[in-house]
């Protein structure tokens, strides 16, 4: 059986790398055409394998944190792909440090763009959705934003911000059928993760019950169910590994 | 009166419809709900120029032509 999102456009914000390229993946092997608004690596090899699926897939240089910019970029998207029926939020930085150490630049700039990013996004393309009376939303949150994490004090306000918002646009646009959900991974095997040392990953592993650290794929599964389910919204998923019951 | 001919442009637009759009239409005539109003309103303010805030009390399209044209 064919999946819902075959032939529709679905924006993924960062999915050039980790995470966000495995849930763009999955949405192109489902017969989704890709847009990706993206800073920082050259987005070809990920668009390379998403049209290796048959999709139409295009990058937009935009650094989410800026409004105008935003608007400009979803503007084009929804131009070139002729409507966009999903929305998944993924773009994230980190600036870690204990808040002794944390600079009001340290904050501003996690928030700036994991959570206004996902504002103004969500802001652009809510008329497309309302008008045409469909749509989902997935915002890329953290386990993190639930349970707080020493040295994140930024990043876990964001994350725990985007779960608000979460809630916020789905009973805002529920009654256009327009879902909105987040998930929230735990320690995830992403470039972020391979930088730590062997010790540190052992750590990490030792506070997660299922004893591994997972995989982008399971991300990407939980976004996947959400873009294909649409009798769920306001809801968050953890992809955790059992890290925070 | 060109300000509610203009109007009736918009909500036509809105709609996908041709309706007989007239000052006395009210927005519950028109199955609007409040998500409806804020968009409409939204295109008003860009299209006008005028400010007129999401609560804006007006119940007829008569009663909104002639807010936006207090507010002009």
């Amino acid at each position: 059986m064919d999946s819902i999102l075959k032939g529709k456009t679905v924006v993924v914000t960062g999915a050039v790398r980790g995470i966000g390229q495995a849930i763009a993946s999955l949405c192109a092997q489902k017969g989704a055409n890709i847009a990706v608004p993206y800073i920082g690596p050259d987005p070809t090899p990920a668009l390379t394998e998403y049209r290796s699926y048959g999709v139409k897939a295009e990058a937009y240089e935009c650094n989410v944190a800026d409004f105008g910019a935003t608007k400009t970029v979803c503007d084009k998207i929804l131009a070139d792909f002729g409507g966009v029926e999903a929305l998944v939020n993924n773009a994230g930085i980190t600036a870690d440090k204990l808040i002794l150490r944390m600079t009001e630049e340290d904050f501003d700039k996690v928030i700036a763009v994991n959570l206004k990013g996902a504002f103004n996004m969500t802001k652009h393309l809510t008329q497309n959705f309302m008008r045409q009376r469909s749509g989902a939303i997935v915002n890329i949150s953290s386990v993190v934003g639930l349970m707080g994490n020493a040295g994140q004090a930024n990043y876990a306000a964001s994350k725990a911000g985007l779960i608000g918002m979460t809630k916020t646009v789905a009973r805002e646009l529920s009654s256009r059928g327009v879902t909105c959900n987040a998930v929230a991974p735990g320690f995830i095997d992403t470039a972020m993760t391979a930088a730590l040392t062997a010790e540190q990953q052992d750590a990490i592993k030792r506070q997660i019950p299922l004893g591994t650290i997972g995989q982008a794929q399971d991300v990407a599964r939980a976004v996947v169910f959400f873009l294909e389910n649409r009798y769920v919204t306001g809801e968050t998923i953890k992809v955790d590994g059992g890290m925070y019951i | 009166m060109e300000t509610l001919k203009t109007l009736g442009e918009i909500v036509n637009e809105y709609k996908g419809e041709t309706l007989n759009i007239t000052a006395d239409t009210t927005f519950e005539d028109l199955g609007f709900d409040s998500l409806d109003k804020v968009d409409l309103m939204m295109q008003v303010e860009e299209k006008f120029g005028v400010t007129l805030g999401d609560d804006v009390a007006v119940a007829t399209v008569g009663e909104l032509a002639a807010k936006i044209d207090e507010l002009k």
